[in-house]
């Protein structure tokens, strides 16, 4: 059966298709939605076509599926519609997935409940990602806070701390906004603080 | 709070949704507005269809094709209030445009003699033009289907139509991958800004009230929620008059420009909201004062009339067997019953008919209405036509270019 993923992230693409390798499928092209894709698309006459929800080239692939004489039998989106939950799942994790009619349902779950599972996950560790840079960048300025109050007060370094902790919990304000506010003043008053 | 979420594609044209949100319309309403933005409209039919999303800002031939079973999952969608009318650009790069009437403003405000400008450009073009469309069932790609047979172009032959999202538009232009398109604003005035493009038609000389994005809903959940969809629809036609006020364009250009929604210069958006139009960079702007309508002439009113041309206009092309009983369907998307019942109690225009022969207006006409009269605006197609809806087939008839 010939996969086709079509994708511009490539960590998503990799992750998907090692995903289905480790499933036993070989039949795997990653084609990037860019300039003529629809016509490499074409040619390749793939079994099940998946793309991301969220990319914008969703409408120039489903014109190919319409007018394209090259492929031998329709392709359509998901191929057993009375599958509701297994459709809100894919909808949910940002799957769309394109099938050649006649496909039996239970050669296409698999690989929709891995899309579907292998989509997730990629959130997640970019959800994670995102998170730890938004960490490192708020441990940076932070650090620069308690630099600043350290040479301008003459206090140690846990001290510096304890005092932007304090004024953050007496404002009720993260951390992170009142160092970024000291930097600020400090910045405008040319290191006079 | 009721929550609704709406699904939307990034273009000026979903002002009133976004007015709806941002200046308390909806919330004064008892709804709590969650916008939903795509950039595909596959995307967004999906996301309705399947139920993410109880509305959206839908083309309204799209509405037509779910319900038509002509666009994946068939689904019986309803539309009882149009976003807006007209609102849409054809721009060509200037290397074709330079074969057209150069006087911009001569060239927008005879769209026929441009279509036959048109015609002779493909003929002296190094190939086929490549002309970018958002959608098949698109009020854009049917449009410019009639513009070029008007002419004798056949739309299926002798030019190629590509289909991409409105938000790729300037970078195939860009890339030479195509050599114009039409495209809801901001996007032609995008290329245009850029120097990628000229304008060749605005879609308001073309139909002068063109039908463009409507709210769409799945019938069955319309249906199921009356009060919910009557208190949204008094919203929206609040946002919309909100919209239409010359004196709010500066504060709605500058909400639109976000990023969370058309996430582009408020100087482009603008230019579509004021029907100030620069159709050639460096040069003046063209005026077109009716550019795009929210709320005046009972812009929202959902004549099945304007069901029906499009349904016409699926049959010429050949995308729908015509039968009666998709006939029936195809007009039946349009609820003017719905939005009469919403809008009773408010001061909204009411007309009293269902269905008008469409482009048969030259000048503002007042009609009757349930409570008083209300102006329609001149409706006129570019080549004269009227659009009787009990003689469809007298109509289709009368074209040379059928396919």
């Amino acid at each position: 059966m010939r996969i086709v993923i079509i994708d511009d992230s490539g960590a998503r693409a990799s992750v998907l298709e090692e995903g289905l390798r480790d499933a036993g499928y070989d039949d795997i092209h990653v084609v990037p939605p860019r300039g003529a894709f629809v016509a490499r698309l074409e040619r390749m006459a793939p079994d099940v076509v998946l793309m991301d929800l969220g990319n914008p080239s969703r409408d120039t692939l489903e014109e190919m599926l319409v007018v394209s004489r090259a492929l031998a039998k329709p392709i359509a989106m998901f191929v057993d519609q009375s599958d509701d939950s297994m459709i809100g799942a894919a909808i949910d994790a940002g799957v769309s997935a394109y099938v050649v009619d006649g496909l039996r349902k239970e050669r296409v779950k698999p690989i929709l409940d891995l899309a579907i599972r292998r989509f997730n996950a990629f959130a997640r560790m970019q959800t994670e990602l995102d998170d730890a840079r938004t960490q490192l960048a708020d441990r940076k300025t932070i650090d620069r806070a308690k630099a600043i109050l350290m040479s301008s007060r003459g206090l140690s370094e846990p001290d510096a701390y304890a005092l932007l902790r304090t004024t953050a919990m007496n404002q009720g304000k993260k951390m992170v906004d009142v160092a970024a506010a000291l930097i600020t003043a400090s910045d405008l008053l040319g290191g006079m603080l | 709070m009721t929550p609704i979420r709406i699904a939307f594609l990034g273009l000026t044209d979903a002002a009133v949704l976004i007015a709806a949100r941002e200046k308390g319309f909806a919330q004064a309403e008892g709804i709590s507005l969650d916008l939903v933005r795509d950039t595909s409209w596959a995307t967004l039919r999906d996301r309705l269809v399947y139920g993410q999303v109880q509305a959206a800002h839908m083309l309204a031939p799209l509405a037509l094709a779910v319900t038509l079973g002509l666009s994946q999952q068939p689904c019986g969608l309803s539309a009882p209030y149009k976003l807006n009318v007209n609102g849409n650009l054809l721009v060509m790069a200037p290397e074709f445009a330079a074969a057209l009437e150069p006087d911009t403003s001569a060239r927008l405000n005879d769209p026929l003699a441009t279509a036959y400008d048109f015609a002779s450009a493909i003929g002296l073009h190094h190939r086929k033009p490549i002309i970018g469309v958002v959608h098949r069932f698109s009020s854009h790609a049917l449009i410019l289907r009639y513009f070029l047979a008007s002419a004798g172009v056949d739309p299926d032959r002798d030019v190629i139509l590509r289909v991409l999202p409105p938000s790729l538009m300037v970078e195939a232009m860009r890339a030479g991958e195509i050599d114009g398109f039409t495209a809801g604003e901001p996007w032609g005035s995008g290329a245009i800004g850029a120097g990628l493009a000229e304008a060749v038609a605005a879609s308001e000389r073309l139909w002068q009230r063109g039908v463009e994005k409507v709210l769409t809903f799945r019938t069955d959940w319309m249906e199921s929620k009356a009060d919910t969809v009557d208190a949204l629809l008094r919203a929206l036609a609040k946002a919309a008059l909100w919209c239409d006020d010359p004196a709010n364009r500066a504060e709605l250009a500058l909400i639109l420009s976000a990023s969370v929604y058309v996430d582009q210069p408020i100087d482009l958006i603008g230019r579509a909201l004021s029907g100030q139009i620069v159709a050639r960079r460096g040069e003046a702007p063209v005026d077109l004062p009716d550019f795009v309508l929210f709320a005046r002439e009972a812009t929202p009113f959902p004549w099945q009339s304007q069901a029906l041309w499009i349904y016409s206009q699926l049959v010429r092309w050949h995308m729908v067997e015509p039968s009666e009983d998709a006939q029936a369907r195809a007009a039946a998307v349009f609820r003017p019953d719905v939005y009469r019942r919403a809008l009773a109690a408010s001061d909204s225009p009411m007309p009293g008919a269902s269905m008008k022969v469409e482009g048969s207006l030259d000048a503002p006409l007042a009609i009757g209405g349930r409570k008083g009269a209300i102006t329609l605006g001149p409706d006129r197609f570019f080549d004269g036509r009227s659009f009787d809806p009990d003689r469809i087939e007298a109509y289709l008839s009368s074209f040379q270019v059928k396919r």
